[in-house]
C-alpha cells in the first residue's frame, strides 16, 4: 500500500489530478468560508460588471460575484455525481462478479441486456427516466448510478471471467469454499484495481453527465450556484459579457480534466 | 598485474563475438541496478559457446546486449561488445540495422511469439531474402523452401502455404530456426531454443542444431538454465551467477571437474540420472541469488559458500586462470582448487517411512485396498460435433503412502486426469472413482468435507495459485478450516505447518509476490498439507523453479511424506525427478495409460516403445553409448485418433499391420509390471538389450 503511494506520487498525471481534484473538494467542502463576497447575494446596481478588483470574475445578470459562485458551485456535482457513481461501481461490480463466475445461461441472458442498454444514448435514456420519477439530487443520483451499473458490470464480468481460470479458485474449490466465498473473498480483491480504475473513469463521465443535465434543466436544481445551471442562464449573452460563462465552463473543464489524470495515473500505477 | 590473472581477453579478428568487461545497469524508479559486471568472453568462429545459469543471473541481459537491443531503461554502462570485429556501441543506426539482418541471428524461447500469427510461413521466410540479399518472387520463394528442408522439414512447399498456428512448437521452432540461419549469420544467439518443448522434440530439436552447427560453421551463444542440455551441445561454457561469469572452461572439463563452488553446488543440485530418494537427499544451495547491484567489494557468492573466509568478504575475486588445461579455463573463486571439496549440505539419509514395506516394495498383495482407485475413467471434450478424448479408460490405484509418478509429453491428458481426480472436471459416464472403498462422487462440490480434504493439490505455477490479494497468512488460515478446529488451536497449527515447510514467521505477513517462487511453492505446499490429506497430487511442482529451488522442494516433499505418510500423485515431464521421487510410474499417451509400473522395472526394461522414447530422449542420459531411439513426426491430435495403436504412427518399433488394426492387449511381464504393446516382453526386452541407456547405474 505505502509502495502503491510512493509510485504514485513519482506518476506527474496521478499527481496534478489529484491536485485539481484536491482543489475542487476543497471548495466544496470550506467554499462558503473562502468566498470574498455571498455568492447570493444580487446587487442590481452592478449587474454584468466586468472582472475587476472587487469581482475577480466579474457579476452576472443578477449583479452576484461569480468568483464566490463558481467556488461554491462545486458542492452540488461533486456531491451528485461521486455517489451516482459510487452507487454505479457498486452494483456494477457486484454484478459482474456473479455473472462472470456463473457464467452459463444467467451471463447470457445478462450480457444480452447490457449489450442492448449500451445501444441507446445514455443522455437521453437518464433523461426519459427523470421526466419520469422527477427531478431531485437523489433521483439524479439514482438514475446515473443505474445507468452507469451494466458498464461497470462488463468490465468487472470480463475481469472476473479471467481470475475464474487461475489455479487459486481451483484450490479454493478443491477445499470446499461456496460460491459467495471465491467470489467476494477470492475473486473480488483482485479485480478491484480493473473496478476502482473504471470507477475513476466513470467519475469524469459522471461529472459531465451532470453538468449537462443541469445544463438543460434536468440535473441540479436553482437556486445553487452550480456551473451547469450558471453557464446555462447565461450563455445567451456570451457575446458581450463571456465572463458570466467562461469561468463556469473553465471549472467544469478542470475538474473532468483532473478526475481524467487521476484515472490515467491510477490505471498506470495499478496494473503495473 | 598479479601473475595468473588473465589479462583482457585479446580480441583476435576472427572471434564472432567478443565481450570485454561489460557492464550493463537498469535503472528502475531512480536509481541504477547493475544486472552485469565485468563480464568478459569470446566465442571463437565456428564454436558453441553454452551460456549457463539460473533465472536472474543476467543470461538474457548478455544476449540482448551482444546485439544492442536491451530494453529502454537498460544501458551499457561499461565494457565493449565486438561482433565480428566491431564495435557494437559505435555502429549507427543504420548500420546497426545491417548488422542485424546479415551478421547475428537470434531464436527465443517462444517459437509460437517470434512469428507473425497472420502471415504463411512462406511469406514470414520470403521476407528474410529479400532484406538481406534483395530475391523477390520465386527466387525467395526456392530459397525459402531449400532452407526448411535443411531443418528437416519433410514437406516444405506444404508447411510454406500454413499460418504459424497450425504448426506443432517443435515445427515453429524449426522454422524459427531456419529465418535465423537465412541470412547465413556469422554468429547465432539460440536464447533458451528449446524450453518450452516436450522432452521428444527438445531432444529432436538439439539433434537438428548440433547437426547444423556441423554443417555450417556458424558460431552459437547457446543459453540455458539447464547443464545437461548446455553440457551436451557446447564446446565452451560459462557460468553466470549474478551478473558475473564465475567459471569459464570446455564443457567436458568444466562438468567434469568443476573449480568454481557455485558450479560444484549447481551439479550437485541435480537429481542426476538413474538417482533414487533412497539413495539420499538431494543437494540444495543455501541461501538466496543476491539482488542485482547489493554486491561490491566482495565475493558475488560469498553468503552462500561452505567455502568462504575473510578474504571472499573482503575482496573481489578476480577472474582467476586455471593452469594445466588444453583450453582457458577461469574461475572467479580464490581457491579453485578446494572447490571440488566442497562441505556437503545434506549427508543425511532420508528419513524412514512407518509404512516402509507397503510403498517401497510396492507388491500388489501388500496393501488390501488401494486409497484410490480409478475403474474406466474417462473424459472427452465436445465442441461441436468434434470429440475430444482427453483420458480415454484409465484404469489405476494409488495405495497408501506411496509415490505415483504420471509421465508423458504435453497435450497426453496428465493434467486432465490429475483434474477428474480431483473433481474439478466432471468424467465421461461410466468412470468409476473409489477412495478408501467408497464411491467418490464425480465433482468436489459433491463430495464431502472429508473426501475434499484428503485430496489436495499443488499446482505448477504457484504465482498463479495463490491468491495474490492475501497474505500467506490468509492463504494458509483459509485451508486450515478444513480441520475444524477451534480458534487456539488453530494458530498453534499454523506456526507448526510454516516450520514444516521451513517458512519463518516473518513469511507470514507476505504477499506472494513478495516471495520468491521458491519460496511461494512451500505456501502452495502448506495449503496442501494444512487439511492433513491422504493424498497431494503435484502438478509439475518443480518445473517453474530453478534447479537448486527444485532440489530443496523436492526434499521436502521427501520429509512431508515421510512424516505424513501421504500418497502423491507426482505428474513430471522430467524423468529423472520422476525417477528420484517415485515408487512406480504410469506413463500417458494421448489420454491412455500405456504402461504402469514399479520405477526400478520401468526404467530397467522391456520398455514400452513409447517410454522407451521419453527415457532415450532425457538429455541427461546422453553421453552413454548405444543407439539412441527419436519418435519421428509430432504427437498425433486427439481429435483425429489413429485405428489400431494410438501409438502406431509414431511408433520406432512398429510390427505391421497389427498395429494399425488392433488396440494392443494389457500385458503384464511381472509384478505390477503391466503395459499395452504387440510385441511380445520377451521380444522386446531383445530388441532393447542393444541400449545401455536406460539401464540403472547401480
Amino acid at each position: 500500500m505505502l509502495q502503491a503511494v510512493r509510485t504514485g506520487l513519482r506518476s506527474p498525471t496521478l499527481l496534478i489530478g489529484s491536485v485539481i481534484l484536491l482543489f475542487w473538494i476543497a471548495c466544496a467542502l470550506f467554499g462558503s468560508r473562502m468566498t470574498p463576497l455571498d455568492p447570493y447575494a444580487d446587487d442590481l446596481l452592478a449587474t454584468l460588471t466586468p472582472p475587476s478588483p472587487s469581482h475577480w470574475f466579474g457579476t452576472d445578470q443578477l449583479g452576484r460575484d461569480i468568483f464566490s459562485r463558481v467556488i461554491i458551485g462545486a458542492r452540488d456535482i461533486l456531491i451528485v455525481a461521486p455517489l451516482a457513481t459510487v452507487l454505479g461501481s457498486v452494483m456494477g461490480t457486484a454484478l459482474g462478479l456473479v455473472i462472470g463466475y456463473a457464467r452459463g445461461v444467467l451471463d447470457d441472458i445478462v450480457s444480452r441486456v447490457i449489450e442492448a442498454l449500451q445501444a441507446l444514448p445514455l443522455v437521453i435514456v437518464a433523461l426519459m427516466a427523470l421526466a419520469a420519477v422527477g427531478t431531485s439530487n437523489a433521483t439524479v443520483v439514482l438514475v446515473i448510478g443505474f445507468v452507469f451499473t451494466p458498464l461497470i458490470a462488463r468490465t468487472v464480468r470480463s475481469a472476473t471471467l479471467n481470475e475464474a481460470e487461475l489455479d487459486y479458485v481451483a484450490a479454493a474449490r478443491l477445499r470446499g469454499d461456496g460460491a459467495i466465498a471465491i467470489m467476494f473473498i477470492e475473486i473480488l480483491p483482485n479485480v478491484l484495481p480493473v473496478a476502482l480504475v473504471e470507477t475513476t473513469v466513470r467519475l469524469g463521465y459522471a461529472i459531465f453527465f451532470v453538468a449537462s443535465l443541469s445544463f438543460i434543466g434536468f440535473g441540479i436544481q436553482p437556486p445553487s450556484a452550480d456551473w451547469g445551471i450558471a453557464i446555462a442562464e447565461n450563455y445567451s449573452l456570451i457575446g458581450s459579457y463571456w465572463w458570466t460563462v467562461l469561468f463556469d465552463a473553465a471549472a467544469t473543464a478542470s475538474l473532468i480534466i483532473g478526475v481524467n489524470l487521476l484515472a490515467d495515473g491510477l490505471q498506470s500505477v495499478l496494473e503495473r | 598485474m598479479t601473475p595468473g590473472i588473465t589479462p583482457p581477453l585479446g580480441a583476435a579478428p576472427a572471434d564472432a563475438l567478443c565481450i570485454e568487461h561489460l557492464d550493463v545497469a537498469y535503472r528502475v524508479g531512480a536509481s541504477e541496478r547493475r544486472v552485469i559486471s565485468d563480464l568478459s568472453f569470446a566465442i571463437r568462429t565456428g564454436e558453441t559457446y553454452g551460456l549457463v545459469g539460473e533465472s536472474g543471473c543476467g543470461k538474457s541481459t548478455v544476449a540482448l546486449a551482444a546485439i544492442r537491443y536491451l530494453a529502454r531503461n537498460g544501458r551499457v554502462s561499461g565494457g565493449r561488445i565486438l561482433v565480428d570485429g566491431r564495435d557494437l556501441m559505435r555502429l549507427k543506426a543504420a548500420e546497426l540495422r545491417v548488422l542485424r539482418a546479415q551478421t547475428v541471428s537470434m531464436v527465443y524461447q517462444d517459437p509460437a511469439r517470434a512469428l507473425n500469427p497472420s502471415i504463411r510461413i512462406g511469406r514470414q521466410m520470403a521476407e528474410v531474402f529479400e532484406v538481406t540479399e534483395g530475391l523477390r518472387g520465386k527466387p525467395a520463394q526456392e530459397r525459402s523452401a531449400d532452407m526448411l528442408a535443411r531443418v528437416q522439414i519433410a514437406t516444405p512447399q506444404r508447411v510454406m502455404g500454413q499460418y504459424p498456428h497450425e504448426l506443432s512448437g517443435g515445427m515453429q521452432q524449426r522454422v524459427v530456426i531456419a529465418m535465423a540461419l537465412a541470412s547465413n549469420p556469422a554468429l547465432l544467439i539460440l536464447d533458451e531454443p528449446t524450453t518450452g518443448l516436450d522432452a521428444t522434440v527438445e531432444a529432436e530439436v538439439l539433434d537438428l542444431i548440433a547437426r547444423l552447427r556441423d554443417e555450417i560453421k556458424t558460431s552459437i551463444l547457446f543459453i540455458s538454465h539447464s547443464l545437461a542440455v548446455i553440457g551436451r551441445m557446447c564446446d565452451r561454457v560459462g557460468v553466470l551467477y549474478a551478473g558475473e561469469l564465475v567459471e569459464e572452461g570446455a564443457s567436458a572439463e568444466l562438468f567434469g571437474d568443476p573449480r568454481h563452488p557455485y558450479t560444484v553446488a549447481l551439479l550437485r543440485c541435480m537429481p542426476s540420472f538413474g538417482r533414487s530418494k533412497r539413495h539420499g537427499r538431494l543437494e540444495t544451495i543455501p541461501g538466496f541469488l543476491p539482488a542485482p547491484g547489493s554486491i561490491s567489494g566482495r565475493c558475488v557468492f560469498v553468503d552462500r559458500c561452505a567455502n568462504a573466509t575473510e578474504r571472499c568478504r573482503n575482496e573481489v575475486p578476480p577472474p582467476l586462470a586455471l593452469p594445466g588445461s588444453a583450453l582457458a579455463r577461469l574461475s572467479r573463486c580464490f581457491y579453485p582448487e578446494r572447490a571440488p571439496h566442497l562441505p556437503r549440505s545434506a549427508e543425511m539419509p532420508v528419513p524412514a517411512r512407518r509404512s516402509e514395506t507397503a510403498a517401497l516394495e510396492a507388491t500388489p498383495d501388500a496393501v488390501a485396498t488401494p486409497l484410490l482407485q480409478t475403474r474406466h475413467l474417462s473424459k472427452t471434450y465436445r465442441s461441436g460435433s468434434r470429440a475430444l478424448q482427453a483420458v480415454h479408460d484409465v484404469t489405476l490405484e494409488l495405495r497408501a503412502g506411496e509415490t505415483l509418478g504420471l509421465v508423458g509429453e504435453s497435450g497426453c491428458g496428465k493434467s486432465s486426469l490429475a483434474k477428474l481426480l480431483l473433481g474439478l472436471a466432471r468424467p465421461d459416464a461410466g468412470s468409476q472413482l473409489e477412495l478408501t472403498g467408497q464411491p467418490l462422487a464425480a465433482l468436489a462440490s459433491d463430495r464431502t468435507q472429508a473426501q475434499r480434504k484428503a485430496m489436495q493439490i499443488v499446482f505448477q505455477n504457484p504465482g498463479l495459485a495463490l491468491n495474490r490479494s492475501h497474505t500467506v497468512r490468509r492463504l494458509i488460515q483459509r485451508s486450515l478450516r478444513l480441520l475444524g478446529l477451534p480458534r487456539q488451536r488453530r494458530e498453534a497449527r499454523l506456526r507448526e505447518l510454516t516450520a514444516s515447510v521451513r517458512l519463518t514467521a516473518r513469511h507470514l505477513s507476505d504477499k506472494p509476490r513478495q516471495l520468491s517462487g521458491g519460496l511461494q511453492q512451500r505456501v502452495s505446499i502448506a495449503r496442501a498439507f494444512a487439511g492433513e490429506p491422504a493424498i497431494v497430487v503435484c502438478d509439475e511442482p518443480t518445473s517453474a523453479l530453478d534447479v537448486s529451488v527444485q532440489s530443496a522442494i523436492l526434499n521436502l516433499l521427501v520429509d512431508l511424506q515421510a512424516e505424513q505418510q501421504v500418497s502423491y500423485l507426482f505428474i513430471s515431464h522430467d524423468l529423472n525427478v520422476v525417477h528420484y521421487l517415485c515408487d512406480r510410474i504410469a506413463v500417458l499417451y494421448l489420454g491412455r495409460l500405456v504402461e504402469i509400473g514399479p520405477t526400478a522395472a520401468v526404467f530397467a526394461g522391456p520398455q514400452h516403445p513409447y517410454t522407451e522414447a521419453l527415457l532415450s530422449a532425457n538429455p541427461a542420459a546422453q553421453g552413454v553409448p548405444g543407439e539412441r531411439v527419436r519418435l519421428r513426426g509430432e504427437i498425433a491430435s486427439a481429435l483425429n485418433l489413429p485405428p489400431g495403436c494410438v501409438f502406431q504412427t509414431r511408433c520406432p518399433r512398429k510390427i505391421g499391420r497389427i498395429c494399425e488394426q488392433r488396440e494392443p492387449p494389457l500385458l503384464e511381464l511381472e509384478d505390477g509390471h503391466v503395459m499395452r504393446c504387440h510385441i511380445p516382453p520377451a521380444e522386446l526386452a531383445r530388441l532393447q538389450q542393444g541400449r545401455e541407456p536406460n539401464r540403472l547405474s547401480p
